[in-house]
């Protein structure tokens, strides 16, 4: 990378050039950038729905990809998210008033006695550059947060974390709960953590065991999309 | 006068560590959920025969009861004021089981990670991170632990502010990181960067290596990514035991003790100096492992396919070392950006 080789003007880019520009920049977490190719589409007319899947989800799925595969990992990844949350904060007010599509909402926490939370903010922050609503209940949190949270919210996918494994067995006591009160089956339920996997995930009856942020976001879309099939169907 | 671990390493060939410290507070009755530092005031006996049982089965170090007895991550306790004082007594009754032993048993104050981010991303300073490692080390070192030893660290920052703590408590200390991310650490640190980064330090450890992470393939292929850079310094190897399976309500590990025994020897030939488990080890493996230390030879370095063969596949196809080395993102085309600095 030379000196000498010039500036990109965002504003002098055509729209597929500036998209890609757009990938480039939230794959090196610029946030400043990304916020300035945002308003720069909006001045060119794209609704705020178009730039949100078109630029800002696209870039992130880039992202996503390369954390899957182990070529970004966590610093660059929260990096990125800060950026896609800088174009996000300008875009969610006229996503409002555009009535623009939902995707779907997520109430998120890492489960009672684990305070852990990094991978669950990894996966926050992915799903909202999926285009995700997001509600975050933080970290230690009992049965009744979860019950109250995802009834309040109206939540399409409840999402549980748990990095040690003193606190994994807790999951199955949330899903136990939501069995006994009939409501399991209103819900897709979404477990993840260091010591988890795709058996313990079955076992505690979870719909899916996600290995990690970017397969959260595949499997949450997954299970959306076959959501609205289930409901189109019926 | 030299620490206790400098003596031991001088005078033997390896060393045994100890195994699991959660999953045997687990089947003693601890609740999911519950700190486990709090046992060391409410359940004092329980936490001796923690010790007593790595001792009896035959390790030569054994770490205390204070992962996570840093302010960080006690004030989910309510109890963030508690981390000197729940060190103190960890490696208190660690002294005291190791005295009454009757032979030399080195107390290793564990340090565990604050559980938060620093860095660029992070919300974690390096001046609190220091100080709250600190405050842990020097409650560690007043209830007599022989050496510090900071454990399950995936951020080089972090790993970085708690050797400069322990400069400041003028500790002999250990170090190890955890590589469960596509064999690096959940921040992308590969083994030989790790090397790097411990020689690099104004107070370099007595120890480093690896801990917990997936499985004991992986450990191992990280401790022979330390190994290939040639370093002279003891390298720790501290591997789970197997993968967790959640059986009848409980959390189990796939490796048996059998298993944990060819883990160790393997380890001892890969490099490592000091050799443990993490998670999952329980007493019957490590008697296996010092039986297998004991008894067996060291043997050749083995290749990845022989570990894998003998201990199960690798979670990636490559750790990001030697000329597996994984390239960055092709970018689009040759226009890029420059950052405004």
């Amino acid at each position: 990378m030379s000196d000498q080789e010039d500036d990109i003007i965002l504003s002098e880019l055509d729209d597929e050039e500036l998209v890609q520009q757009m990938f480039d920049d939230l794959y090196d977490g610029l946030k400043e950038e990304i916020e300035e190719g945002v308003n720069i589409l909006l001045e060119r007319g794209w609704s705020p729905y178009k730039i949100l899947t078109e630029a800002l989800v696209g870039g992130m799925t880039i992202v996503g990809k390369d954390f899957r595969d182990g070529i970004l990992f966590v610093p660059e990844v929260l990096l990125a998210a800060n950026a896609m949350k800088g174009g996000m904060a300008i875009l969610k007010p006229l996503l409002v008033e555009t009535g623009a599509p939902r995707q779907g909402k997520m109430v998120i926490g890492t489960v009672k006695g684990d305070i852990h939370d990094i991978g669950k903010n990894l996966v926050s922050m992915m799903m909202e550059g999926a285009g995700f609503e997001v509600v975050d209940l933080g970290i230690n949190n009992p049965v009744e947060n979860y019950l109250e949270a995802i009834e309040r919210e109206q939540a399409d996918i409840l999402g549980m974390s748990a990095l040690l494994t003193t606190t994994m067995p807790y999951m199955k006591v949330v899903i136990d709960a939501m069995v006994e009160k009939g409501i399991r089956d209103d819900y897709i339920v979404l477990v993840g953590g260091a010591p988890l996997n795709e058996e313990f995930g079955k076992a505690i009856g979870a719909d899916a065991y996600c290995r990690d942020a970017a397969v959260a976001v595949e499997t949450a879309k997954d299970y959306i999309s076959r959501k609205h099939n289930q409901m189109s169907a019926g | 006068m030299t620490d206790a671990l400098t003596r031991a390493l001088a005078s033997r060939d390896w060393i045994l560590a100890d195994g699991a410290t959660g999953t045997n507070l687990f089947n003693m009755g601890l609740q999911s959920g519950d700190a486990p530092e709090f046992w060391n005031r409410d359940e004092p006996e329980k936490i001796r025969t923690l010790y007593r049982n790595a001792v009896e089965a035959g390790s030569d170090l054994f770490l205390t009861n204070s992962f996570g007895a840093n302010a960080s991550r006690l004030k989910l306790h309510d109890a963030a004021d508690k981390a000197y004082e729940f060190s103190k007594l960890a490696a208190e009754l660690g002294r005291e089981v190791a005295d009454a032993s009757g032979r030399e048993i080195i107390v290793a104050g564990s340090v565990g990670p604050t559980g938060e981010i620093m860095g660029a991303a992070g919300t974690l300073t390096h001046e609190s991170a220091v100080a709250m490692f600190e405050e842990t080390g020097r409650g560690l070192l007043d209830g007599g632990a022989d050496v510090l030893w900071v454990e399950t660290i995936s951020a080089p920052e972090e790993y970085k502010a708690a050797a400069e703590a322990f400069a400041n408590l003028n500790a002999p200390w250990c170090g190890t990181m955890s590589f469960d991310t596509a064999g690096r650490t959940m921040m992308g640190l590969t083994s030989e960067a790790m090397v790097k980064m411990v020689e690099d330090l104004p107070n370099p450890p007595i120890g480093f290596g690896a801990n917990c992470g997936v499985g004991a393939s992986d450990l191992l292929r990280t401790v022979l990514g330390f190994a290939a850079t040639g370093t002279e310094r003891p390298i720790i190897a501290k591997g789970n035991a197997g993968i967790p399976k959640y059986v009848d309500g409980h959390i189990h590990y796939d490796g048996t003790p059998e298993l944990m025994g060819e883990y160790a020897v393997m380890a001892r030939a890969c490099g490592a100096k000091i050799i443990g488990g993490c998670c999952g080890t329980m007493p019957d493996h490590l008697r296996a492992m010092r039986a297998a230390l004991e008894t067996r030879e060291p043997g050749p370095r083995p290749t990845l396919e022989e570990i894998a063969a003998t201990l199960g596949g690798f979670s990636s196809d490559s750790d990001g070392t030697g000329d597996d080395a994984t390239e960055g993102r092709a970018r689009r085309g040759s226009r890029r950006r420059s950052k405004a600095d």
